[in-house]
């Protein structure tokens, strides 16, 4: 027996997730645009969801709904002199979107060409219990390097912004 | 019941990562290429946990792999907007066009 995806909530998140991408691309209030990225952010969430890895749902709130978004409005508004500098000029860029079409074309036929390849579903879900155990018998290592990883990215960005009282 | 099979969540993951690309070339201001960025590591994400869903659903090695990513995003959305907060206490700007010191 093979599970599947429900393709209504997958086809209602896609969209959030797209729609929201390209809200934040398009508008030209910076503000707005941080409110975008956390939309895109949920509904990445609930697609964790629909694939049962509902840890990473909850992490995925978490830390980037939760922490990423204020620490971006934070900075948005430290970073503003005046309530008009928040909407900026339409900022199009040719060579960008070149550079994206011709990603987006190698990406369409990668996937095209290799994406059915991949088995059906399977029914076989651990649960988060699991995955705690794993986390912490197998890639304890890794665990214990990327909380390293976070406790430095934390001294440096301390380090990097504070006011600067140096002679 | 609609069938949704992994080329789906691999195509949504492209379109998020190709917008995420054209953000970060084209926007100007240094906290909205930031966004752009995380975009696009949710984007690698969204891949490592649909392929670990797929492929190896006991072992869930594309979850840590996400795990492992979203720690260094976030240790890299911090570092960089406090290297944004410092060019702007230096500069009193975030255009990515007017910070061109070391051009050559």
């Amino acid at each position: 027996m093979t599970e599947t995806v429900n393709g209504v909530a997958f086809i209602i998140l896609a969209f959030a997730c797209i729609g929201g991408a390209v809200g934040m691309l398009t508008t030209r209030h910076v503000v707005h645009a941080a409110f975008w990225l956390l939309e895109v952010m949920v509904a990445v969430g609930g697609l964790y969801l629909l694939l049962s890895a509902e840890f990473l749902a909850v992490v995925q709130i978490l830390v980037y709904a939760g922490a990423v978004s204020v620490l971006l409005l934070f900075v948005i508004m430290l970073t503003l002199r005046s309530r008009e500098d928040a909407v900026r000029p339409v900022e199009i860029s040719i060579g960008g979107g070149v550079l994206a079409a011709v990603f987006g074309v190698v990406m369409y036929v990668a996937i095209a060409q290799y994406g059915d390849h991949v088995a059906q579903m399977p029914a076989v879900v651990p649960d988060t219990a699991a995955l705690g155990e794993l986390l912490f018998s197998r890639w304890a290592l890794p665990f214990e390097v990327a909380s390293l990883v976070l406790l430095t990215a934390l001294v440096g960005a301390v380090w990097w912004s504070r006011e600067d009282d140096r002679p | 019941m609609m069938q949704v099979g992994p080329s789906a969540f691999l195509a949504l993951a492209a379109v998020l990562f190709t917008l995420g690309l054209y953000g970060a070339v084209a926007r100007k201001s240094a906290v909205m290429v930031l966004m752009s960025l995380e975009l696009m590591a949710v984007a690698v994400n969204l891949n490592l946990v649909a392929l670990s869903r797929f492929i190896t659903p006991s072992e869930m090695t594309g979850q840590f792999f996400a795990i492992f990513t979203m720690v260094v995003s976030a240790a890299e959305i911090g570092l960089g907007l406090a290297l944004v907060l410092a060019i702007y206490r230096q500069t009193r700007t975030i255009e990515l066009s007017s910070i061109d010191e070391l051009k050559g």
